[in-house]
């Protein structure tokens, strides 16, 4: 990876062309917008909203199915960086499934949505649990070949540390952390109804950044595998701080509401003025410097 | 920042025709220009993007009968709520013409209506494109503005053809610079594929199934670009990147598909 961004998963990973954008705008990695076993068509709107400190959506994981994203998924090799390719089931046998016909396209990484909250089959029932997190790990890795397999998780689990302890000796490359907090709700008065079409929805942006700061230091302290640290990033100074948490990169994907979708550049440049400032030349040198 | 549907008022409901409605808001919405659009809640029902029909004081949308979401937006009356939010998206960029042709086809109207009344005193041309004569919406309004060219596919008013089929003469007889147009999309590509051989700017106002309008989710991609934020209107430089233009869309769960069944589905 050229810089430690990452596009997050569920952010505008729809085909090829779009992730080409992505990166043209500095991101240094990109990931595919969650992939499932078959056609589920998501939510209906409104689905994703912005209130004054944080962005909620209830999107709810809408997806052509693996094989209708074939074709997309065999051109990766166009978008220029590494591309992570997102997946979801609703049991441990549809991972599997999805995860070997993914795996057949040598993404850089596999990353397994185990804490969407915004379904009811699919996500946070395994991200809570570290037995069903870990049999979904396990279960990935057996089909998954060469190509590396980074669960995400949630900070709704009791001990998110604990979660992810049991994911890397499941057989884990790496840990995302974390997804969407909540789920939560807004109401409109007037109407006197939930805003959000599905009611609750997952709390991202710059609310959560002290939850995902958290969930990163708790996870840095008990695995040995890299992490990748997601939530609320808006600045580079947010970058660093997750970085100094134990992340070695970091994903971005409310940023881009934001901040527009060159977020990443910014981002990128900020952290580089910090670095000099305060006497940083390699971005590695600040993994996990808030524990010592 | 906040970006969610704010609480308004149907201050009035206008006939179009009988399958379009002007839907006239209490709440302006404002600093909205032309080709801008507002997300549309009816509580319980759905939530979609329309473009503002009117503004400057008097903000509203005018919608097509298609399907049920519409059907809950024709029962409304004055005095129900409903929530709006935005405006969101670009607009059109008026300043860049000199000899503005403006082409329509539909319901694409809605959003060049408002744009031909703010570049009246550059003397726009309309042509406006319909399947009958009580299809053609807002040809009173426009006749006030500037000169109109009508056509219809049955010839009940104006010259029998479509749209598309009298833009070169116009550009050609009028010395058109710069062409707007909003559509069906093939009637889009056909105008893009007008307008570069004639060496004419244009822009144009796509039209994609939208989750979030907000930029993030990437359901109304096209290529690299997103109709919310980076459209909904499209330069010709712009147009001429994209693979998708005129020939692909996205359905509500992701699926690419080809234009007919895309239109197929939206019907």
């Amino acid at each position: 990876m050229r810089n430690p961004t990452v596009l997050s998963s569920g952010f505008l990973g729809v085909n090829v062309e779009m992730l080409k954008r992505v990166v043209q705008e500095g991101a240094g990695a990109v990931t595919f917008k969650s992939i499932g076993p078959k056609v589920k068509s998501g939510h209906r709107n409104p689905t994703v909203l912005a209130y004054e400190w944080g962005m909620i959506n209830a999107v709810g994981l809408p997806s052509p199915g693996y094989k209708d994203m074939e074709g997309e998924l065999a051109r990766m090799k166009e978008v220029g960086a590494p591309v992570f390719v997102s997946i979801y089931g609703a049991s441990v046998e549809e991972f599997r499934e999805v995860a070997e016909a993914v795996a057949g396209y040598n993404p850089a990484v596999i990353e397994l949505n185990v804490s969407c909250p915004n379904t009811k089959a699919e996500g946070m029932v395994f991200g809570c649990s570290e037995k069903h997190s870990a049999e979904v790990v396990a279960a990935v890795k057996d089909v998954a070949g060469k190509v590396p397999v980074m669960p995400k998780l949630t900070s709704q689990a009791l001990d998110v540390g604990r979660v992810a302890k049991a994911c890397e000796e499941a057989g884990a490359d790496a840990i995302a952390a974390i997804n969407t907090v909540g789920p939560g709700m807004l109401i409109n008065i007037e109407a006197k109804k939930p805003v959000l079409d599905y009611k609750r929805g997952g709390i991202s942006g710059p609310a959560i950044r002290p939850i995902a700061v958290r969930c990163v230091y708790d996870i840095y302290e008990v695995v040995d595998i890299p992490i990748l640290g997601i939530g609320g990033v808006t600045e580079g100074r947010d970058v660093i701080e997750l970085m100094q948490a134990g992340a070695t990169a970091v994903g971005i994907g409310s940023g881009i509401y934001y901040r527009g979708i060159d977020v990443f550049k910014k981002v990128c440049e900020e952290m580089k003025i910090w670095m000099k400032e305060n006497g940083y030349k390699d971005v590695k040198k600040l993994i996990g410097v808030a524990h010592e | 920042m906040s970006d969610m549907p704010v609480s308004n008022r149907v201050r009035k409901v206008v006939k179009e025709s009988e399958e379009v409605r002007t839907i006239f808001l209490e709440d302006n919405v404002p600093g909205a220009i032309p080709g801008q659009f507002v997300m549309v809640w009816l509580p319980g029902v759905d939530e979609k993007p329309y473009a503002l029909s009117y503004m400057d004081g008097e903000a509203a949308v005018t919608v097509q009968r298609r399907g049920k979401f519409t059907d809950e937006i024709f029962k409304l009356k004055k005095g129900d709520y409903i929530g709006v939010g935005g405006p969101y998206g670009n607009g059109f960029d008026v300043d860049v013409c000199k000899r503005p042709c403006i082409i329509a086809g539909g319901i694409g109207i809605a959003p060049l209506a408002p744009l031909a009344e703010k570049l009246a005193r550059k003397k726009p041309i309309i042509i406006m494109g319909a399947a009958t004569k009580e299809k053609l919406i807002f040809r009173e309004r426009m006749e006030k503005v500037c000169k109109v060219e009508h056509t219809t596919d049955d010839g009940s008013c104006g010259r029998k053809c479509f749209a598309s089929d009298i833009l070169e003469e116009v550009i050609e007889k009028c010395r058109v610079d710069v062409v707007y147009g909003c559509g069906p999309e093939m009637m889009l590509k056909r105008v893009f594929e007008i307008c570069r051989k004639n060496r004419v700017e244009c822009q144009l106002s796509l039209e994609r199934y939208m989750h979030c309008g907000l930029g993030v989710c990437g359901s109304c991609a096209v290529d690299g670009y997103r109709v919310c934020v980076d459209g909904p209107v499209f330069s010709s430089k712009q147009l001429s990147r994209m693979s998708e233009f005129g020939r692909f869309a996205r359905l509500k769960y992701g699926k690419k598909v080809g234009l007919s069944e895309y239109y197929a589905w939206r019907e």
